[in-house]
Formats: C-alpha cells, sequence, structure tokens
C-alpha cells in the first residue's frame, strides 16, 4: 500500500513562504509527476514528503496514518536523488544492501533480495565495482536498485535523469516507467522537463511559486488546463495567448490558442500576418507569424508547409480548441 | 579528451621531476652523510661526497653525551598526545561546524586561525611565567598543551574544509535507508572523512615534531624532546658539524618512517564517484 494524502501542508524557511498550502490525493501504485519552473518548491515538496524537511504546518498522511512526527527512515518511503549519493567507498553490492542491513534483515534474505534487484536492472556484472568505476546510466541505475530493493511505499524521484544525456535519458524514462507499472509501486517524480512529465506520469501536479495550480492526467491539462499558468507551462511550444477585440468577441478576458490548432486559411479568411521565421524540420514546420495587434503567434504545421519569411498568411483557429480565460486568468468553462 | 603523452615529454618530465626531488632531498641526504664523516672531514673544501671514510663513530658519542632515547620518547609523548587532544578536540568541533552550522561558525572560524596571526615570540614572556607559577616548566604536560593550543586552530580549520566536501545527499540517502545517527556516522560519515583526519592528524604530528619555539623555551632536560637535543650541539664554542648532522638524522628518522608509512592514507579522493 501507498497511499499519499498531503492536507493544507504548509512550509516556509525564516520568513519565507516556500510552499503555500498544498492539498493533494496520491492514489496507491499512481506515477505522479510535479512539474513547474525552477524554484518552485518541487523538492522541498519531495523532501517534506520524505521527512528529510519538517512541516510547518498541515498533515502528510500515508496509508491514512498522519507522518509529520515520523522520521524519513520509519516511513517505509525510499528516495532516488539527482546527485545519485551513492556511498562512496562501498560496492555497488553495498550500496544496494545497505538499507536491508539497517533494517536488520538475515544475510541470506539480503544476498537473495540484492541479487533480485541487480538482476532487474542489469546490474550483476558490476556488483563488485565501485561507485567511481560505473558510468553515469549505470550509478543511475545503482541508485534506483537501492530504492526499490526495500520493496517501499513508495518511490522519491528528485530529477533523476537530469545528468543523463538525451539518449540515455529517453531509455531510462522507459526502464523507470516499466519498472514502477511492473512493481505497483506508489511513484513521486519530480521533473523540470515537461516530456518526461507527459509521458511518464498517470497524474501530473504543475506548481508555480509554491502553490498547486492543477492536478489531473496529462491529457486533462493539455485539454482543459485550469488557468493560464497552467495553458502556457504545459505543451510545446508554447499555447498563444491573445486578447483584445478577438477574445472581448469570445466574452473573454485572453484567448488560448495551441500552436497545433492554428490552421493556415484561405485568403482573406481569419486572423492575417506576415511569417518573420520558418522553421522547417520535415516532420513539422513551426511558423512564427507577427500578427500586428495580435503579437507574435506560434504555429505548428505538420509535414512541410512551402511558406518563408516575409509571406502573407492567414491563421484560423479550430474553435473547438479555442481556451478561454477571465480576467484574473482562470479558464471559462462552458 | 585526455591528454596526449609523447614519449619525449614523458623523459623530459621524469627528468625535471628527478631533479627537482633531488634539489629538494639534496640536503637531507647532505646531513645523512656528513654524519658518517669525521669532524675533520666534515669541514673539508672541496667536500668529499661518497668517498671518505665511513664511521659510525658520531652516532655513538651523541648517545654517550645525551641521552638520544629519553628526547625521543619525550618527542612521541609531546607530539603524540598533543595531537591525540587535538583530534579530540577538533573533530566534534569541526564536525559540527561542517554540518550543523549557525550565523556565527565563519566569525569563529575566523577568530579561531587569528590566533596563528600573532607571533608566538610576542606571548612568550606572559606563557613563561604562567609556566613558572604552574610548575610546568620543563614538564611533558606543559609541552602538550602548548603544542595542543597552538595548532588547534589549523586542524580545526583542515578537518571543516574536509568535512565540508561529504555531501549532504549521501548523509541524507542514508537516514533514508534506515541509518540511526550512530550507524550514520559510523558506516557513512566516519569512512568518508577517514583520509582527511588522518592527513590531518600526521601533519599536526609533523609540525608538532619539529616544533622548536616553545620546546627550545619552555624545556631544557627532563622533557626535552629531539628538538632540543639537535640545539645542543649547534653550541656558540664551536659547531660540531658531524654530530650535529648525527643528531638531526637521528631525530628525523622516526618521523621520516612514519610518513612513507602513512603516504596512501594521504592520498585523497576517495569521495570521487559519489556525486555526478
Ligand atoms: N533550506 C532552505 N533555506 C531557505 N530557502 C530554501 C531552502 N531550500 C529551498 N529554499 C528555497 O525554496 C524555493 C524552492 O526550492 P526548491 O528546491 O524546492 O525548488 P525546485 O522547484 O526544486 O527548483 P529546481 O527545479 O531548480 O530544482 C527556492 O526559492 C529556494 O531558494
Ligand atoms: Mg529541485
Amino acid at each position: 500500500m501507498g497511499q499519499i494524502t498531503l492536507q493544507g501542508v504548509h512550509k516556509s524557511f525564516g520568513q519565507l513562504d516556500i510552499i503555500k498550502d498544498a492539498n493533494l490525493d496520491i492514489e496507491d501504485g499512481s506515477f505522479v509527476v510535479f512539474v513547474g519552473p525552477s524554484g518552485c518548491g518541487k523538492t522541498t515538496l519531495l523532501r517534506l514528503i520524505a521527512g528529510l524537511e519538517d512541516v510547518t504546518g498541515g498533515r502528510i498522511l500515508i496509508d491514512g496514518q498522519n507522518v509529520v512526527n515520523v522520521p524519513p527512515a520509519k516511513r517505509g518511503l525510499s528516495m532516488v536523488f539527482q546527485s545519485y549519493a551513492l556511498y562512496p567507498h562501498m560496492s555497488v553490492r553495498g550500496n544496494i544492501a545497505f538499507g536491508l542491513k539497517m533494517a536488520g534483515l538475515p544475510r541470506a534474505e539480503i544476498d537473495r533480495k540484492v541479487a533480485a534487484a541487480a538482476a532487474t536492472l542489469n546490474l550483476t556484472p558490476y556488483l563488485d565495482r565501485k561507485p567511481r568505476e560505473l558510468s553515469g546510466g549505470q550509478r543511475q541505475r545503482v541508485a534506483i536498485g537501492r530504492a526499490i530493493v526495500r520493496e517501499p511505499k513508495a518511490f522519491l524521484f528528485d530529477e533523476p535523469l537530469s545528468n543523463l544525456d538525451a539518449a540515455l535519458r529517453v531509455q531510462m524514462r522507459m526502464e523507470v516507467t516499466r519498472l514502477q507499472k511492473q512493481l505497483a509501486t506508489t511513484a513521486v517524480y519530480v521533473t523540470h522537463d515537461q516530456v518526461e512529465a507527459m509521458t511518464m506520469a498517470d497524474r501530473i501536479v504543475v506548481l508555480n511559486a509554491g502553490r498547486v495550480e492543477q492536478y489531473g492526467s496529462p491529457l486533462e491539462l493539455y485539454e482543459q488546463p485550469a488557468n493560464l499558468f497552467v495553458a502556457g507551462f504545459i505543451g510545446s511550444p508554447k499555447m498563444n495567448f491573445v486578447s483584445g477585440p478577438p477574445a472581448d468577441q469570445l466574452g473573454a478576458a485572453t484567448i488560448g490558442i495551441r500552436p497545433e490548432h492554428l490552421r493556415i486559411a484561405q485568403e482573406g479568411e481569419g486572423w492575417p500576418g506576415t511569417v518573420s521565421v520558418a522553421e522547417h524540420l520535415g516532420s513539422d514546420t513551426f511558423l512564427y507569424v507577427d500578427g500586428g495587434a495580435l503579437g507574435l503567434l506560434t504555429v505548428r504545421g505538420i509535414g512541410e508547409i512551402h511558406l518563408k519569411s516575409g509571406d502573407r498568411v492567414w491563421l484560423s483557429p479550430d474553435p473547438a480548441r479555442l481556451h478561454r480565460f477571465d480576467k484574473d486568468g482562470m479558464a471559462i468553462r462552458h | 579528451m585526455a591528454r596526449r603523452v609523447t614519449a619525449r615529454r614523458m623523459v623530459v618530465s621524469t627528468v625535471a621531476a628527478w631533479f627537482f626531488g633531488g634539489l629538494i632531498f639534496f640536503p637531507i641526504l647532505w646531513m645523512v652523510l656528513t654524519s658518517f664523516k669525521t669532524e675533520l672531514e666534515a669541514f673539508t673544501v672541496p667536500p668529499s661526497f661518497l668517498f671518505f671514510d665511513w664511521t659510525t663513530e658520531n652516532y655513538a658519542t651523541v648517545q654517550e653525551r645525551s641521552d638520544y632515547f629519553l628526547h625521543a620518547l619525550n618527542s612521541i609523548v609531546i607530539a603524540g598526545g598533543s595531537t591525540l587532544i587535538a583530534a579530540l578536540i577538533a573533530v566534534p568541533a569541526a564536525w559540527s561546524m561542517a554540518f550543523a552550522p549557525t550565523k556565527r561558525t565563519k566569525d569563529i572560524l575566523l577568530w579561531m586561525l587569528s590566533t596563528k596571526m600573532m607571533p608566538a615570540v610576542g606571548v612568550l614572556v606572559p606563557i613563561y611565567l604562567l609556566f613558572k607559577n604552574l610548575g610546568l616548566l620543563d614538564t611533558r604536560s606543559g609541552l602538550i598543551a602548548i603544542l595542543c593550543l597552538g595548532n588547534l586552530p589549523i586542524v580545526v580549520w583542515m578537518l571543516f574544509t574536509y568535512f565540508k566536501e561529504i555531501p549532504r545527499d549521501i548523509l541524507e540517502a542514508a537516514r533514508m535507508d534506515g541509518a540511526t545517527i550512530r550507524r550514520e556516522l559510523t558506516y557513512v560519515l566516519l569512512p568518508m572523512a577517514i583520509p582527511g583526519i588522518a592527513s590531518t592528524l600526521l601533519l599536526n604530528l609533523i609540525l608538532a615534531w619539529n616544533e622548536a619555539f616553545w620546546t627550545l623555551n619552555l624545556s631544557t632536560s627532563k622533557a626535552a624532546p629531539l628538538t632540543v637535543f639537535i640545539a645542543s650541539y649547534s653550541s656558540p664554542e664551536g659547531l660540531f658539524w658531524a654530530k650535529l648532522s648525527a643528531a638531526s638524522t637521528m631525530a628525523i628518522a622516526p618521523i621520516l618512517v612514519l610518513g612513507w608509512f602513512c603516504q596512501r592514507q594521504l592520498v585523497r579522493g576517495l569521495t570521487f564517484g559519489a556525486v555526478k
């Protein structure tokens, strides 16, 4: 079991309020990702759940039990650090076994579990090496091995892949997801890479300046962002925002339209503009269109579109995919 | 990219390394050689290098005239004792400063160092009087105390910088792994800190072994360490080069041997590979 509930969690460092009233319900076995801009409090929130920081207020429940006064080790969670934090003087075997040793398990059982974890992560040939004799990806796997071997209620990951190169990152992303599904253990994963968030998560928590802006599945966040912040943060390239007359017509302060939902239209239809930059990627074409009073609009077209800088275009938004926001930036639902 | 090492470069740097190594080692070599010469030969110009009548007579004379073993024992007790006490005080102090710093930690460190900025001779008279009134003149415990206090700031500073380098994440990982404070100390922190502690203490031992200002001024015979023993051979009535060399060779031999064996401990880099 690994149900984690945050109720009115609040954290300040001295005068600074870093986490302001976080309420979350993380279901057992789900993969939840915290995303948000740098410094928004993702790591802090994760460390609060881990017990490495004390809450200033509120309650953290694990399987219904309030753990705010329970030390980290007794919470039954395990954590993978961004820096890996392996014990440099111990072998891979020693690193993975350390938690079990601290728990006082019999020797034979430790050996069996370590061997099983190593096999899962393809670490068997490296068991007797020291961390400094491993590559970055292997160190990362040792850190994950150390986390899974204890069979925790939940895994906590703090940007575990950010030190890896792009190709390895994609591979490890799949491995982590597969492992989590296979073990059916709750996972809380911090990242600021939204591709990681969208691909790995069952549900995403979007954090901004210590506040939970929205909590939902990747597609919910994409299709029904709760406010301007989430709308602008999720999706790449960023959503276009337009205010003024086009927004007024729809009874909104601001309207948002994603680049992939803007169509290149016939002459005279929709919003006129001039292409200022065209990026041809083969599979996609990104156009940056100067829309005059509308501002700079980004358009994403599938395949090759034969337009170049200086060309005149008309853009027509897909009416079903328009997002409307009121003057406080909150989404207006129909 | 790894740097390319050509054969020529290799030869040049090897020769240079041996040359400078030899240059630095030469005074010690010369001293050892001189200790095997007769007093007369020690003075000859041009000096003879290897081809002279080797004699161990100086060593015999030196041991006869002054008790080498008493002074050596004093040196061991004083240097060892002051290092041990410094370690007992400095390890916990540096520990708490590195892992539980407060607003004033930096100031305290600087203040401690500032005590080393005053020349020792400036406080000789008050310290001498203190020692005299407390009956500590020419006692081992007095010398242990003064050398320990003198080196403490450096020891704390060095240990502090070593401890500071231990990544916090690793300690937190140990806490997540269920290590109690005691186990965290013994299984994780100590193994990572040992190279730093060992090299600091070895340095402190060498400094205390060779410390000559306080030992010369505060001890005469009973508690006098090897520094005093050496100094007794450079008398104003005339230098005895060969005997002085013999005495010096005997004085540095123990610490040289110790340093040789501790070389490996001094090599750091144990924490490498822990974090990316
Ligand atoms: N121990 C601390 N004392 C004071 N302020 C802190 C402390 N730890 C974090 N903060 C502050 O809290 C804020 C949130 O930090 P946190 O590390 O949670 O950000 P983050 O969302 O993980 O950012 P990143 O994506 O860059 O890792 C930052 O403004 C940081 O300066
Ligand atoms: Mg962070």
